[in-house]
């Protein structure tokens, strides 16, 4: 087990660093000189060699990426253009508020959907089957921005139950388990929910068939198990791979999370990202998008060593 | 975008063709009453699409700083005034053209260079897979909505840069699909018998992999375009892709955004219009699976 956690580990490697590739290309891949938005238009040659000394442009590529790379793996992400504060500061922030509505969403989505699969599983053929997968076509194919939109429109505008936009009361810091901070938490949770759960409904429906198709559980119930004793069995088998689906989604989720975010106003990673887009605050883009995507890195060799030590049959080469 | 994460998973066993394979499909799929209602949908939206300036009643941009903001059921506005006081009627038939041609484009384009890598590093093996496979595992290890997010926010706005963002974004769950299965094919004894006969690596690929491999990716690239429909008007709808005042729904749907409090039905409409084609394009897609025997 060690041993596999470790190979996963160095296997990973090359992703981050191809990752990191990427997010220092992004910069580059920007049109015009990543100064200009620094820069005044009517800055002088001198300046504009100077500012390009600066932050490191003058130099080659390969050395720019090495010089790069140095400081972010020391935890420097550079300085936003437009507010002037180190990058990582706003990033761990940011971070944390899509963390809160991401797990959330998780959570909400995991149940409903596991219920949902398990309904359809069970009932296959029957009108709850159809019922269940058509709710979880639903859940994936509805533009999210939209529902947000729809689900502020009825409870916030006309009902005037929950807050329509803001991440937590004004002015004040209290985060934590209590309703005035959790209200402004439910619709975007909600929203961002319906993606998961219908991914996880399909997931658990279909290892629910497959795993009700198994001899052995054909054999448990021949030999006269209850029907509780047949479904501990069937969860118990369907675990590892739904828990699996669920972690990956959280890193979609808050990787995803810009859309939500918007119509929500919540002061998260989508929040800062739309602001780096729109302010040509190169710095904060690539950061923000380098710490999202090497999060999702992690996450993803973390689900792997969880579900390999809960059920070892799926160990990957 | 999510559904790009069971990439990995539908892998497909070589599906055993009958020269009445394509019409057993069709045949199949003509009986699944959800994909045929689906079809028409998709069809109805397509035609909506090419005969938008004779369908629409009123010109979609021009405006009246008068009526704006007018309710569905108003006279001459039968679904409303939007926040220039323009047809939403005329704006959401106009509209299906540019939301389609964002949403549909890059799933062919990206299954022709998705499908093209995945079957190349699938056959070659060795070095050659390494390379590709390795590539994309780099852009697949991006959640596909930040990937989009990334790319057209340092490309900038516009329709052409979101169009090449949401392809680049769309190419690697597809090859990844396409070099399960062209490994899966390649190590049948079919292929081996076809090389012991004399056959170059080209015409293996082209007589005896791409009919066993082409379904699969096929089905699952089409599952794609709900997705890319839903991911292309929310570039639009954060500002990166069409730029006003062209009609395009996801657009529209921002540009409503601040009417919720006033005229909550119409601004909705756009996000409706985006939600229909979507759920229709996931049901074709669930049918052709089905009728094609793809797991």
């Amino acid at each position: 087990m060690l041993f596999y956690t470790a190979k996963r580990f160095v296997l990973m490697l090359p992703v981050a660093i191809g990752v990191s590739l990427v997010c220092f290309l992004l910069v580059h891949l920007a049109p015009g000189d990543p100064l200009s938005a620094v820069l005044p238009t009517d800055a002088s040659a001198e300046t504009q060699a100077e500012m390009r000394k600066l932050y490191g442009f003058d130099k080659p590529l390969p050395v720019q990426y090495g010089l790069w790379l140095g400081r972010v793996l020391q935890g420097d992400l550079g300085v936003s253009i437009a507010s002037g504060r180190p990058v990582a500061g706003e990033v761990i922030n940011a971070v944390e508020n899509s963390l809160v509505l991401a797990a959330a969403a998780t959570l909400i989505g995991f149940v409903l959907g596991s219920l949902l699969g398990l309904l359809g599983g069970y009932f296959r053929g029957t009108i709850i089957d159809r019922l269940s997968s058509f709710t979880a076509v639903l859940g994936v194919s509805v533009p999210h921005y939209w529902l947000g939109m729809v689900l502020v429109i009825i409870f916030s505008v006309q009902l005037n139950w929950l807050p329509a936009t803001g991440g937590g009361p004004q002015g004040s810091d209290s985060k934590g388990l209590n309703w005035d901070y959790i209200r402004f938490l439910v619709l975007p949770a909600i929203t961002m929910s319906v993606i998961p759960m219908g991914i996880v409904a399909r997931t658990v429906k279909a290892l629910v068939a497959e795993i009700l198709n198994q001899e052995f559980v054909q054999a448990l119930a021949a030999k006269g198990l209850t029907e509780r004793g047949v479904f501990r069995h069937v969860i118990k088998n369907a675990a590892p791979t739904a828990l699996a689906v669920m972690g990956l989604q959280l890193g979609y989720l808050l990787g995803g999370s810009i859309l939500i975010e918007t119509v929500f106003s919540w002061p998260g990673t989508g929040f800062l990202l739309n602001a780096a887009i729109f302010q040509r605050d190169l710095p904060l883009l690539q950061g923000t998008i380098l710490v999202l995507a090497i999060f999702f890195v992690v996450l993803n060799l973390l689900v792997d060593v969880v579900q390999t030590a809960i059920d070892p049959r799926v160990q990957r080469a | 975008m999510s559904a790009v994460a069971s990439a990995g998973t539908s892998l497909a066993a070589p599906v055993a063709r009958s020269p009445g394979y394509w019409s057993g499909v069709l045949r199949r799929l003509s009986r699944d009453k959800v994909a045929m209602v689906a079809l028409v949908i998709i069809l109805a939206i397509v035609l909506m699409a090419i005969f938008a300036p004779y369908l629409a009643p009123a010109d979609p941009a021009k405006g009246s700083m008068l009526r704006r903001l007018r309710p569905i059921g108003t006279p001459n506005y039968p679904l409303g005034a939007d926040e220039l006081g323009r047809d939403m009627l005329s704006r959401l038939i106009y509209g299906a053209r540019l939301s389609l041609i964002m949403g549909v484009t890059p799933v062919p384009i990206a299954f022709v260079i998705g499908g093209a890598l995945g079957i190349i590093a699938g056959f070659a093996g060795g070095v050659v897979n390494t390379l590709i496979m390795r590539t994309i595992d780099v852009f697949y290890a991006f959640p596909s909505v930040l990937l989009a997010v990334a790319l057209s926010g340092a490309l900038g706005a516009g329709l052409g840069n979101a169009l090449v963002s949401l392809t680049l974004v769309f190419i690697p769950p597809i090859a990844r699909v396409a070099e399960s299965v062209t490994t899966q094919v390649r190590g049948l004894d079919y292929i081996d018998a076809a090389r012991a006969s004399g056959a170059g690596a080209l015409t293996i690929i082209r007589v005896h992999v791409l009919g066993n491999v082409l379904g699969p990716i096929f089905v699952y690239a089409t599952s794609l375009v709900s997705v890319s429909m839903i991911l292309a008007s929310g570039l639009s709808f954060l500002g990166l892709g069409v730029r006003p005042p062209e009609p395009e729904w996801g657009l529209m749907l921002n540009t409503l955004r601040t009417a919720i409090y006033t005229q909550p039905l119409v601004a909705a409409l756009p996000g409706l219009m985006i939600f229909i084609t979507s759920v229709s394009f996931n049901m074709l897609s669930d049918g052709l699976r089905t009728a094609m025997e793809v797991k």
